[in-house]
């Protein structure tokens, strides 16, 4: 047990829970007391054991056993096992961020409604073409309320997409469809999501396109420009490579995300920004937390 | 006897592509009648993209899905009702239910050639619900023949009834079709199709080197109404099998009758082998970036030639349009750079 660091135990050894691990593992608020999943020999496993991390393949059960070891806990699973699991960690009274797209928290996009999120105890980080492009849809909602359809293509390299994200496609597109809705507060939404299999792989990229009339350029612009800055203290890869351009009837932009190459390599944009928001969720719970417990 | 070959009819869903996705629902009515009398097996109908993918990046299509199958549904008996499916752009909530609902018999369950694993629900859901599904390998050209089986035993173990090797980008030649198609026909258990495109004027060559390689399978579009260059022209595919005794179940003459048909109603421009969709067959490019590509190059000012070469090198993948104004903008930089330093 850390003093000066909050526990927290990894649900789920795929991409998305090792790389999160190697997160954690740099992180100052942050200690991971528990890597678990159902296979000792799967590569983030032998990652983990590796890098002397407490490991498990008990899955849900150490974890419902043990609730002393962990204070929070990251579900990096998949969207149909986070359903049951979150019913075992609001028994025990956890706090879970919860990485699939199982919708069943409060959907959180650290540069627009964290504090509000950090009320809650299960709380869901969309989906990773989501947190590319919410916030972009957010600025845009901030100029144009009422906007009529916004459309959002994310690719990723095949590569970086693990067994969890490929069974989970129809979710990653009902998900962040509603992210995009309810955070630009626009009437229609589309997603598309693209697998790239080119060697080498690409960078994760995503296109915003907005069916407004009569944009307020410089308005957007200055509004987007905000949001890409912020969210580049916590995902430095992200990058507006289209800036907002009006074409026809609609406005369209595009970021492109380099990951940090924490566990998988940097092009896994995708990855890293849908983990270093939950680690940024995680970090300020942990700053609330050991506050709390120094006052006391 | 004669050996039997399934004919796929794609004209109105890859003829889609050809008209910008604006059929009509007397064009789809007048279609599957002829059709329907010609005896054809099975119709596919919708976006050329598929169910779900009406859109900005890949162009809305004039009507929405379900009023595109209900037509369609209303003018087919015998013949089968098909529809495309693709993971990442259509979902069982809210596409292939409704699709079920209206009626649809055959599911192509499509995807790039070496992504096989995101299939498995929409195959498990569709053959649940007693729909008939054929799994489709598209753009088949980027790998080899080992992974292409791999992918495609994968689709089988999901409850695949058959897999359809499309060459989405017009790029094999007779001797490609061989060696792939022979190679899956002999390590699946389900029959193996081939879907051609005609950016190198081999559509029908193909098409007959599958039939003899062991495709039980073939997809054709009436007068070759397909993306960029066409696909198979089914009425030729229908003549040139009967001429070689095998039986397809359609009729000549009135195959012949619904391409007339379409011509006159539903086809704006025959496809012809373009100076574009040779350069897209070569550079190994999915033929649906053929219209794009132009839009882009003329709003741009470059040469379309360059943009698809570049599109190639980059290896694009159908659903990447978006990628077609930055590598414009790419190549629009790079040439100003080119000339400022030329003039200065």
């Amino acid at each position: 047990m850390k003093k000066n660091k909050l526990n927290i135990a990894i649900l789920g050894t795929g991409n998305i829970g090792t790389d999160l691990l190697i997160k954690v593992i740099k992180s100052e608020f942050l200690h991971c007391s528990l890597f678990v999943g159902r296979n000792l020999q799967s590569k983030g496993m032998s990652k983990a054991i590796n890098l002397g991390i407490t490991v498990s393949d008990r899955s849900i059960d150490i974890l419902e056993d043990n609730p002393e070891l962990y204070d929070l806990v990251f579900d990096a699973t998949s969207a149909s096992q986070h359903l049951k699991h979150a019913v075992i960690f609001q028994k025990l009274g956890k706090m879970v961020i919860d990485l699939t797209p199982a919708r069943v928290g409060i959907l959180c996009v650290p540069s627009v409604n964290l504090a509000e999120c950090l009320e809650e105890n299960n709380i869901n980080t969309i989906t990773c073409g989501g947190q590319a492009s919410i916030p972009l849809a957010y600025a845009l909602g901030l100029v144009h309320p009422n906007i009529e359809y916004i459309e959002v293509v994310s690719a990723i390299a095949s590569k970086s997409a693990g067994p969890g994200t490929r069974v989970n496609l129809d979710e990653y597109i009902e998900t962040t469809e509603k992210g995009i809705q309810l955070f630009s507060k626009c009437k229609k939404s589309k997603v598309i999501l693209i697998l790239n299999p080119a060697d080498p792989c690409i960078d994760m990229q995503t296109t915003i396109q907005a069916t407004i009339q009569n944009p307020d350029m410089s308005a957007i612009n200055a509004e987007v420009n905000k949001m890409v800055s912020k969210i580049q203290k916590f995902v430095p890869g992200y990058n507006l490579i289209v800036p907002p351009t009006f074409e026809g009837n609609r406005v369209i932009m595009t970021v492109r995300v380099k990951g940090l190459g924490d566990y998988l390599p940097s092009y896994a944009g995708n990855l890293d920004i849908i983990n270093c928001a939950a680690i940024t969720i995680a970090e300020e719970y942990s700053k609330s937390v050991l506050l709390t417990r120094k006052l006391k | 006897m004669r050996k039997k070959v399934y004919i796929h009819d794609v004209s109105l869903r890859d003829g889609s592509h050809a008209i910008s996705h604006k059929l009509d629902k007397h064009q789809i009515a007048l279609y599957c009648q002829a059709a329907e009398k010609a005896g054809v097996p099975s119709v596919e109908v919708g976006h050329g993209n598929g169910l779900g993918a009406s859109s900005i990046q890949v162009g809305f299509s004039r009507l929405e899905d379900i009023e595109m199958l209900s037509i369609a549904r209303e003018n087919l008996t015998k013949t089968k009702l098909a529809i495309h499916v693709m993971p990442g752009f259509t979902t069982i909530n809210k596409d292939l239910k409704k699709a079920f609902e209206i009626g649809v018999d055959l599911v192509r369950e499509a995807c790039h050639c070496t992504e096989a694993d995101i299939t498995e629900r929409h195959i498990a859901f569709a053959r649940d619900c007693g729909k008939e599904v054929i799994g489709a390998l598209m753009m088949t050209h980027m790998v080899s023949k080992e992974i292409l089986l791999e992918e495609a035993i994968k689709m089988q173990s999901y409850g695949a009834e058959g897999i359809v090797l499309y060459d989405s980008a017009g790029a094999y030649l007779p001797e490609n079709v061989r060696e792939k198609i022979s190679y899956l026909v002999s390590g699946l258990n389900i029959p193996v199709g081939f879907h051609a495109h005609n950016n190198l004027g081999m559509a029908i060559a193909n098409s007959i080197t599958a039939v003899e390689s062991g495709a039980k399978i073939i997809d054709g579009a009436i007068r070759g109404f397909g993306a960029g260059a066409g696909n198979a022209q089914l009425e030729v595919l229908a003549a040139v099998l009967e001429k070689m005794e095998y039986e397809t179940g359609i009729s000549l003459y009135k195959i012949l009758d619904a391409a007339e048909i379409a011509q006159e109603n539903i086809i704006e421009e025959l496809p012809t082998i373009k100076n574009l969709s040779i350069i897209s067959g070569l550079s190994g490019v999915f033929s649906g970036f053929s219209k794009p590509v132009s839009r882009v190059a003329k709003e741009y000012e470059l040469d379309a030639r360059d943009i698809f070469v570049e599109l190639g090198r980059r290896k694009v993948v159908a659903g990447q349009e978006d990628l077609i104004v930055e590598v414009a903008l790419d190549l629009k930089k790079k040439n100003s750079t080119f000339n400022s330093s030329s003039n200065g």
